[in-house]
């Protein structure tokens, strides 16, 4: 069976070892060699950055996460032995691992190091497709005369380099599909390498339970319970035109997912849907100016980021969560798009006129049905003649930012 | 409750009452209509809680009384009845239930007692008068185009009828918006109605009222009183609340220093922005109008789909102007010349044009540009 040694990347056709360097992490299968669909996975990617950046840490249980009443973003491998899990609430996290040490995220260094590895991936592919900061789809379909080596190689000596150069570990999943791909680089974490190829994805799948499935989720997966599906075998019994006929557009993807079909194309930007901003308070608030304040900022935010993408939206959603953990969202279409702070702002702050009072811990503002920039504040208002004199003061504002950086101007709104 | 109609009599008075009435409502009453027999009349009596419409209409009364029953599903009965059946209705207060009886065929439909239907509170109205049918319809058709959906601006959600002064001395005016054009139509002041207050009459009472004005003899007796108005003809009374907020000081948007003239025939005007403006792909749907020596060349340059150009032999003797329009309110607003030309007034690229039917002062159109 062809294998290839992770240390030192030699490619061998069959033995216990690497002939060349004696280490046993070796990756083997019959179709090593031909895959070229891949998934990979950062291990633990914020805790394994701090434990980096502070060597302290490095044989502590690490939880990334925080606020008076964060949850758990991400935990390290010792705290996971002892339960915890992402998304977990903090106080539960430290009944379950009183010993560990919470670090409060660093944004900017997570993203510093999701950049370095993209760029080693660019090294390898243009077909890049990032799930978020610590996970990405690759597709090396034809790249091997250009590197030299098949994929599986590529792959292995990205992970080293991760591991020499950043400090940072990863998983890889291998296969002939995004889906079984995703699916492979979970099956041996952390610094694993699955492999699933296309004569034993059937074997792979058979009884696997349908929550592996892409895009199946607790209420998907009571639906497919009710119809007597627990597995994939059971889905397989299913007629392609009766699962389509019982769960729609689901029950099409639904039969080929459990065939181990997946069409999807490794897609290098997935087209944006909405741009939003969202802030969740320390304490909860009612206080109208105080919320107007976090309305103009995060208004600023999504205006800020859909200028960058040179995008604008047709409609504006304003999000709150009532200290109940009840969540309201309340919409506007606009005549025409707009990505102008102002336009969005006075939609949002509409919106909120109108909504139920609070007090709430959470707000956020964003922007969707995107069109492109030169589609955006094309027609005026009749009724707001002022509004072109302000669409040209933030025009005037955003030229300042870029020139002495983002402080540089502010709206004395943006100060509440 | 027992009566006799005739189904098509029964019909007309019914097709009012069931598109008053909401469909998805959640209080069960305001589906159903309510009929009350008495003398030789039958009135329905339909309501959303914001409009109440009531139809009479002659019928055979045997039984005076009053009930209500679904009003969608006794259009529907109605309607699938034979042409010139007569219709029984006979209430079973008992029952609760109303057996609709014509020929052969027989329905009963469960009724709901007719205490709970919610009668409008009957208001004090301060302005009572009589318009023609006709210049009502003017008022209201010429206007409608132009009112706002934007529920955030709900005072932009209906048509503004007040008195004002227009050219040639007091009138009675309609204006709607929605920021992007405007319609103020004019009409004659009927007598009686100079100290009515200026009333935003709801976009679903514009369409109820659209109904009781196609008879071009009738005489509609208007009243208007703060919060509420009414139009009425012999048959059907249409009252509904009015929109409680102030609509915005519309005659400073209108401009007064436009002298860009051009005239156009209205018909091939929107016949070419409508061809040209199909390979736009955008919503926005921008057509660009290039204007000089007598010359119009409508263009649309969409980057995606295609581009199109149309030239029009217009009148224009002014300076070259380029100005950009969205073609659906061009294509709206020439849809409101009848007869005349269409005749624009254009400032700059970026500021409102003006538009009116010929020389007719009594009908006005704003509407403005988007950058192209």
């Amino acid at each position: 069976m062809p294998s290839l040694c992770r240390d030192c990347l030699t490619l061998f056709p069959a033995g216990a070892r690497c002939p060349a360097c004696r280490s046993p992490r070796l990756a083997s299968h019959p179709e090593l060699t031909r895959l070229s669909i891949a998934h990979m996975d950062c291990d633990a990617f914020y805790a394994s950055v701090e434990k980096r950046d502070n060597p302290s840490l490095r044989d502590q249980p690490v939880i990334v996460g925080g606020g008076q009443r964060g949850v758990v973003s991400t935990c390290c491998y010792l705290a996971r032995i002892k339960g915890v899990r992402s998304a977990m609430p903090m106080f539960q996290a430290l009944k379950l691992c009183p010993e560990a040490v919470v670090v409060k995220p660093r944004f900017p260094a997570y993203t510093e190091a999701s950049r370095a590895i993209r760029a080693m991936m660019e090294a390898l592919t243009p077909a890049i497709q990032p799930l978020s900061l610590d996970e990405a789809f690759l597709d090396l379909t034809g790249t091997e005369r250009l590197h030299g080596a098949p994929p599986a190689v590529l792959l292995a000596s990205l992970t080293k380099r991760m591991e020499t150069e950043l400090g940072l570990t990863g998983s890889v999943g291998l296969s002939h599909n995004k889906f079984l791909a995703k699916i492979a680089s979970d099956l041996d974490k952390p610094r694993g390498f699955s492999i699933i190829g296309k004569a034993d994805t059937e074997s792979f799948l058979k009884d696997k339970p349908t929550k592996i499935l892409w895009g199946v989720g607790t209420a998907t997966q009571a639906s497919l319970e009710q119809a007597g599906i627990r597995t994939l075998t059971d889905l397989r019994r299913w007629d392609q035109r009766d699962l389509i006929a019982r769960f729609g557009q689901m029950g099409d993807r639904l039969y080929h997912l459990c065939r181990g079909e997946d069409h999807r194309r490794v897609e290098r930007d997935e087209k944006l849907k909405s741009i939003s901003k969202e802030t969740t308070f320390f304490e909860d608030t009612s206080d109208p100016d105080l919320l107007d304040g976090h309305i103009w900022r995060l208004s600023e935010q999504v205006a800020d980021r859909a200028k960058a993408k040179a995008l604008g939206g047709r409609t504006v959603t304003l999000k709150l969560k009532t200290s109940a953990f009840q969540t309201l969202t309340r919409r506007h279409s606009l005549s025409d798009p707009t990505q102008l702070t102002d336009r969005i702002y006075r939609a949002a702050a509409d919106l909120f006129a109108h909504a139920p009072k609070g007090p709430f811990r959470l707000i956020g503002v964003g922007i969707s049905d995107l069109a492109p920039e030169a589609a955006c504040d094309l027609s005026h208002d009749l009724l707001d003649p002022d509004a072109e004199k302000r669409a040209k003061v933030e025009r005037a504002a955003d030229a300042i930012r870029a020139k002495f950086g983002h402080e540089a101007i502010l709206k004395g709104r943006a100060l509440r | 409750m027992k009566l006799s109609i005739e189904r098509a009599v029964l019909l007309k008075a019914l097709a009012q009452a069931q598109s008053v009435v909401e469909r998805r409502n959640t209080i069960p009453i305001l589906a159903n209509v309510l009929i009350e027999a008495e003398g030789a009349t039958v009135a329905f009596r339909a309501t959303d809680l914001d409009i109440e419409v009531l139809d009479r209409a002659p019928a055979m009364v045997e039984r005076a009384g009053a009930t209500t029953v679904s009003a969608v599903m006794l259009h529907e009965i109605v309607r699938k009845l034979p042409d010139g059946a007569l219709v029984v209705l006979a209430a079973d207060a008992a029952a609760g239930r109303l057996a609709i009886t014509a020929g052969r065929s027989s329905f009963s439909l469960a009724t709901l007692p007719r205490e709970d239907f919610p009668v409008m509170a009957s208001s004090e109205y301060a302005t009572n008068f009589a318009a023609p049918a006709p210049v009502l319809r003017r008022l209201f058709d010429k206007a409608k185009f132009a009112i706002s959906t934007e529920e955030t601006r709900y005072y932009l959600n209906g048509v503004y009828m007040h008195v004002a002064r227009g050219p040639e001395g007091t009138v009675l005016r309609c204006v709607a918006t929605d920021g992007h054009r405007l319609a103020q139509i004019d009409a004659a002041l009927p007598e009686g109605a100079s100290a009515m207050p200026g009333v935003i009459v709801p976009r679903k009472t514009v369409g109820e009222l659209r109904k009781l004005l196609e008879d071009d003899e009738a005489q509609i007796a208007v009243s208007v009183s703060e919060t509420k108005v009414r139009f009425a003809t012999p048959q059907v009374t249409l009252t509904s609340k009015v929109i409680d907020g102030t609509f915005p000081d519309y005659s400073r948007v209108i401009p007064q220093g436009n002298t860009r003239k051009l005239e156009v025939d209205a018909a091939e005007f929107a016949k070419a922005v409508d061809r040209v403006a199909t390979v736009s792909s955008e919503r926005s749907r921008a057509v660009k109008l290039t204007l000089e020596d007598d010359r119009l060349i409508l263009s649309v340059n969409a980057p995606d789909s295609g581009a199109a150009e149309e030239e029009l032999a217009v009148a224009y003797d002014a300076d070259r102007l380029e100005i950009g329009f969205n073609a659906k309110y061009l294509l709206e607003i020439a849809g409101q010349v009848d007869r005349e030309n269409a005749v624009f007034l254009f400032n700059g690229s970026g500021d409102p044009t003006l538009m009116r039917e010929g020389n007719d002062m009594s009908a006005t159109y704003v509407v403005m540009p988007m950058r192209v």
